[in-house]
């Protein structure tokens, strides 16, 4: 028995010196995304909290308005939060979610030394920019309406919301000329503060 | 602090609880006896099968139907399948599925629900696929979304899968109907609730379905149908079905009996969801109805209040104040902690500061001990008291302070209504109810406008005029639209004229008095009188004489919610608990015994106007107040200036007009955050839980505290202590007070440019309970100064023009509105934006002020132009 294990492929994993990708499917940290021209999918439903069985995740809705359009349509989430003491990355939130808004990561690095450490805000688990979005708020593109946006039918901004942007927001560094998208993206203090203590852990583990 | 939950026996022989009627039996011949689902049941004649079936436990779908309102068969939701005796006795079964919310139960007719029937089931999930067709997939961000009737019965009675293939008609995104309600067209299933509420309900006809098929909407008519003027909302609204801007006290009820989410509120807009609420029973805090209502919170903020389901009370409905005036408990100028204020080196006064408990506690009784020694301690707890808290003040006062110098009135009040309270309204809880009311043949209103100053009860009047059983009369100087809309005869008085006319009211009298005295002869007739009557002299002694001569029952209605527990705890000068004279020996001794006290004060003490004045003249040398604004006392000037000179001890939940001039500030709870028990005009007892976790402590917790810092033990550190106490008193069987007999003054001499002062509060105005709510606030009515044509010609003013109403003090100026009402009397709001009529004018009901037409090039107040 003992013998015939020796000559088996070896099973442990260099972690944390060499990460193995997980599987595509892997439940890890969520996210929330953004339609093509930088507005957020989230609505405020709270349909995620309301699926959770750990009860992980507090949202607050909140109306959209002409000056502070974040989402398509009328509503927003204001406040979200996740936490990840609770989370059981059982993905039932991602099933309720009706946008698609909320999606799963394959980051699993989620451990710290304190509990505030582990909620996460909506600004730590708000996706990267990407080509082609601006930063919300501004406001939907021209004649069209959420469903439009639903569908898929929104590609990416436009002139008309650049114009907007840059007469609100004249600093902003999604507009073109500006810091770039890496800028923009800067992800949250919570999760600024995993990834130090990530990175902390992976080079102590190296040693 | 604990979430403590009143004892299940709150009602106290004090103020007992109202027995619970037993259904009577039902009489022979009246009633129907069917089955439903195979199950036989009896029911009285004319019970609709819906009721019956819900009798039984069977859940049948519906949206239009409400118990509250006529049927309309409006949804087609709630079909069934009915089979019923022909002319041949044969059973025999009806062509097509019936609507159970129109159809009455006949006697040996057999329904089968969608339960036993799939005809029934087949029709009812046709009906509900036939609404979803336009109806928007808008679950997720619709605030009904998850206590939604149609969600909720397309799941348990539609199909899963929509057929619907085409384009949904929609319509742009929601009207504001008024600042407060938000109307979503495309969601709307026509099923006409909102439109019957107005109609039936509240008599505010705003709204109606309007153009025909696929279009078919809720929406406003511009015609002149009704042609009232002048009751505009301070907001943008749209047009009712008069053309006029849509006004209405009672619009949030329709958003709650909406069975989609067509109509929403803009104050819980997008604010939460269902699931995340905790509900807790409450009772609103803003008048003496004592409607129920549920308390919804989140993590310990209330997110909206609804009305609850109260049938002997309110019914289903509340006012809009009640619904959503609730941010001023949770305001920002709350007080957290108490606060004592320093001296200056040269001993002035000096600014507030933090403190802990015991130090208010010492720096409290140091100031009230000074002060005891050198004349007296006055106390004025205010009118917004549950019944244990009132009961703390009057026993601190009377134990710990040993004074009767005690008076809940924070309004114009009079000695007359002191009697009058202590001989008809001490000690007889439950004597006119509701249900006395509705059932009444004529209800005769003095000083006392039931819309703007008893919501509720506006509405159960409403609704028996409407079922033309009630007559309502009221003796006031003007017709109000309130008025108009319960159909009630005007017995029209001038301000200060009310004992008069009520003393004209005999048998044989000319037109309208003779013509009211027959109709309060009837039996069953009621006198409703407000607490306005205390500025009349002679007003309470009349309405005595009437009640006395026509056999009409009497009861007192007062604005506040904590007014009539005040009364029933001893919150007066001259009485104590359950109704007993100060000056009645018997008495003092009962309650001595029961207070463990040698004895109590015999001499009756001063009323609030005297309290004020002896403390502004040092004859008191210090104030105790609960929640009272110095701009409702009837001299505010007089009472800023008492407040600056006494040493105050001010118990307030937030920083207020006293807390800035009060030496100690003791923090409270608001009824939200403590348990307690409101007392209402009946003189029934309605407790409520607390809603919130909260260390803030109720009134009877602090003096309790206070009196022990004086050597005092209260012994009502707890709520069951406070019962217990109460249980223990009981009422009083001895003699009452006698009755008030004061001459009716002479009517106001008006000299050429001057007016008498008619005035009362309206619902939503200034109000610092309302504060934080600018949605509600949008739906209040614009402040306008009322005048007789006659009046107006003498002024040379026109309908709309800008009348100043002024005095020594001050002036108001508001567009005039000319309505029919007698001359030289101008009608003002007493609190309202722009018209604060006792801070400004410092006059009141019954003043004579001077009236002008106000020069073109000033605006506003003297005050305003001043600044």
């Amino acid at each position: 028995m003992t013998l015939s294990n020796m000559f088996r492929p070896t099973v442990t994993e260099q972690y944390p010196s060499e990460k193995v990708p997980s599987k595509p499917r892997y439940h890890g940290r969520h996210q929330l995304n953004r339609y093509a021209d930088g507005l957020e999918k989230c609505i405020g439903c709270e349909l995620c909290a309301w699926a959770c069985p750990a009860d992980a995740i507090y949202v607050e809705g909140a109306e959209n308005t002409p000056e502070e359009q974040r989402s398509p349509g009328e509503r927003y989430g204001r406040v979200y939060q996740i936490n990840y003491l609770r989370c059981i990355f059982c993905g039932l939130c991602i099933e309720a979610c009706p946008t698609r808004a909320l999606t799963m990561t394959n980051d699993y690095e989620l451990a710290g030394p304190t509990r505030k450490g582990l909620i996460y805000e909506k600004q730590d688990l708000l996706a990267p920019l990407r080509e082609g979005m601006l930063a919300a708020p501004h406001p939907m593109v021209e004649g069209t309406t959420d469903t439009d946006y639903y569908q898929g039918k929104v590609t990416g901004s436009t002139e008309a919301q650049r114009a907007w942007v840059a007469e609100h927001r004249p600093d902003d560094p999604t507009l073109p000329g500006g810091a770039g998208l890496e800028a923009a993206s800067e992800p949250g203090e919570t999760a600024q503060e995993m990834a130090r203590i990530v990175a902390g852990a992976t080079k102590q583990g190296r040693r | 602090m604990t979430i403590t939950s009143p004892d299940p026996k709150t009602a106290t022989p004090l103020v007992p609880a109202a027995p619970v009627v037993p259904e009577a039996p039902l009489e022979e011949g009246q009633a129907v006896t069917f089955t439903i689902d195979g199950i036989e049941t009896s029911v009285p004649k004319g019970t609709l099968v819906i009721r019956a079936a819900e009798r039984l436990g069977i859940q049948i779908p519906r949206f239009c139907d409400h118990p509250l309102l006529a049927p309309a068969g409006a949804c087609r939701q709630c079909l069934v399948e009915v089979w019923a005796p022909g002319r041949d006795g044969n059973l025999a079964k009806m062509p097509k599925p019936q609507a159970s919310c129109t159809l009455e139960a006949t006697p040996g007719m057999q329904v089968k629900t969608q339960h036993t029937s799939a005809e029934a089931d087949k029709a009812q999930h046709g009906v509900i696929e036939l609404l979803l067709i336009n109806h928007p997939l808008d679950c997720p961000v619709c605030d009904k979304g998850g206590e939604c009737p149609l969600q909720n019965q397309a799941m348990s009675n539609g199909r899963a899968t929509s057929r619907f293939v085409d384009v949904k008609r929609t319509f742009p995104k929601p009207i504001s109907v008024s600042t407060q309600i938000l109307l979503d067209r495309e969601r709307c299933v026509l099923c006409q609730r909102c439109t019957r509420f107005s109609e039936e309900i509240a008599g505010d006809a705003w709204i109606d379905l309007q153009k025909r098929g696929a279009q078919q909407q809720i929406g406003t008519f511009d015609t002149d149908v009704l042609g009232f003027a002048g009751e505009t909302p301070v907001g943008a609204s749209t047009l009712d079905t008069s053309g006029k801007p849509f006004s209405s006290y009672f619009s949030g009820n329709t958003v709650q009996i909406c069975p989609v989410g067509a109509l929403t509120s803009a104050a819980y807009r997008f604010r939460s969801r269902p699931f995340d609420l905790v509900s807790t029973p409450g009772i609103a805090e803003h008048d003496s109805n004592g409607s129920a209502i549920r308390v919804d919170h989140r993590r310990g903020v209330v997110l909206r209040r609804l009305a609850g389901d109260d049938p002997v009370v309110n019914q289903e409905w509340v006012t809009d104040k009640d619904r959503f005036a609730f941010r001023w408990q949770s305001a920002p100028d709350r007080i957290t902690t108490p606060l004592v204020r320093t001296r200056n080196a040269d001993g002035t006064r000096g600014e507030l500061q933090p403190a802990s408990w015991v130090e208010a506690f010492d720096a409290a009784a140091a100031g009230l001990r000074e002060a005891m020694a050198s004349g007296g301690v006055g106390v004025l707890p205010g009118g917004r008291l549950t019944l244990e808290d009132a009961y703390a003040y009057g026993k601190f006062a009377r134990v710990a302070l040993g004074t009767n110098d005690v008076d809940g009135r924070a309004r114009p009040h009079s000695d007359e209504e002191a009697s009058f309270l202590a001989h008809r309204v001490a000690g007889r809880t439950l004597d006119v109810t509701f249900s006395d009311v509705t059932a009444a043949p004529a209800v005769l209103l003095v000083a006392l406008e039931a819309e703007e100053e008893a919501g509720v009860l506006f509405l159960r009047l409403r609704e028996q005029v409407v079922a033309r059983r009630t007559r309502v009369l009221s003796v006031a100087p003007l017709a109000t639209r309130g008025l108009e809309r319960l159909s009630g005869t005007l017995l029209a008085a001038a301000p200060g004229t009310e004992a008069e006319v009520l003393d004209g009211i005999v048998e044989g009298a000319s037109d309208l008095l003779g013509d009211a005295a027959g109709a309060l002869a009837a039996d069953g007739a009621v006198i409703l009188v407000g607490e306005r009557l205390a500025g009349v002299p002679g007003g309470f002694s009349a309405v005595l004489r009437l009640a006395e001569r026509t056999g009409a029952r009497l009861a007192w209605v007062p604005r506040r919610a904590g007014e009539r527990g005040a009364v029933e705890a001893g919150l007066l000068p001259s009485l104590l608990p359950g109704g007993r004279p100060v000056t009645d020996s018997g008495a003092r001794v009962d309650i001595a015994a029961v207070w463990g006290v040698e004895h109590v004060p015999a001499e009756a003490g001063r009323s609030t106007s005297q309290i004020v004045a002896a403390a502004r003249d040092g004859r008191l040398g210090a104030l105790v107040v609960g929640g009272v604004d110095p701009a409702d006392l009837p001299d505010p000037a007089l009472a800023r200036d008492a407040l600056e000179r006494a040493f105050v001890v001010s118990l307030e939940v937030r920083a207020s007009e006293v807390t800035e001039r009060a030496d100690v500030v003791l923090p409270v709870a608001p009824p939200v955050e403590k348990p307690g028990t409101f007392v209402t005009w009946e003189g029934r007892p309605r407790p409520f839980p607390q809603a919130l976790t909260s260390h803030a402590l109720p009134d009877h917790r602090v003096l309790h505290g206070l009196a022990d810092a004086l050597g005092a033990d209260l012994g009502l550190g707890s709520l069951a202590a406070v019962h217990a106490e109460l249980d223990q008193l009981g009422g009083w069987d001895g003699a009452r007070a006698a009755a008030p007999a004061v001459e009716a003054g002479d009517p106001p001499a008006v000299g050429a440019g001057e007016a008498v002062l008619a005035t009362w509060h309206q619902l939503l105005d200034d109000g610092r309970l309302q504060d934080g709510e600018p949605y509600l606030a949008g739906t209040a009515k614009v402040a306008t100064a009322r005048i007789s044509a006659g009046t107006a010609a003498g002024l040379g003013l026109v309908d709309g023009g800008r009348l100043a109403v002024s005095t020594d003090a001050g002036t108001i100026t508001l567009p005039a509105q000319v309505v029919d009402m007698p001359d030289h009397v101008v009608w003002l709001p007493t609190a309202s934006a722009g018209s604060h009529v006792r801070d400004t004018l410092h006059a009141d009901g019954g003043s004579v002020v001077r009236v002008a037409a106000a020069r073109e090039d000033v605006t506003g107040t003297d005050e305003e132009a001043r600044a």
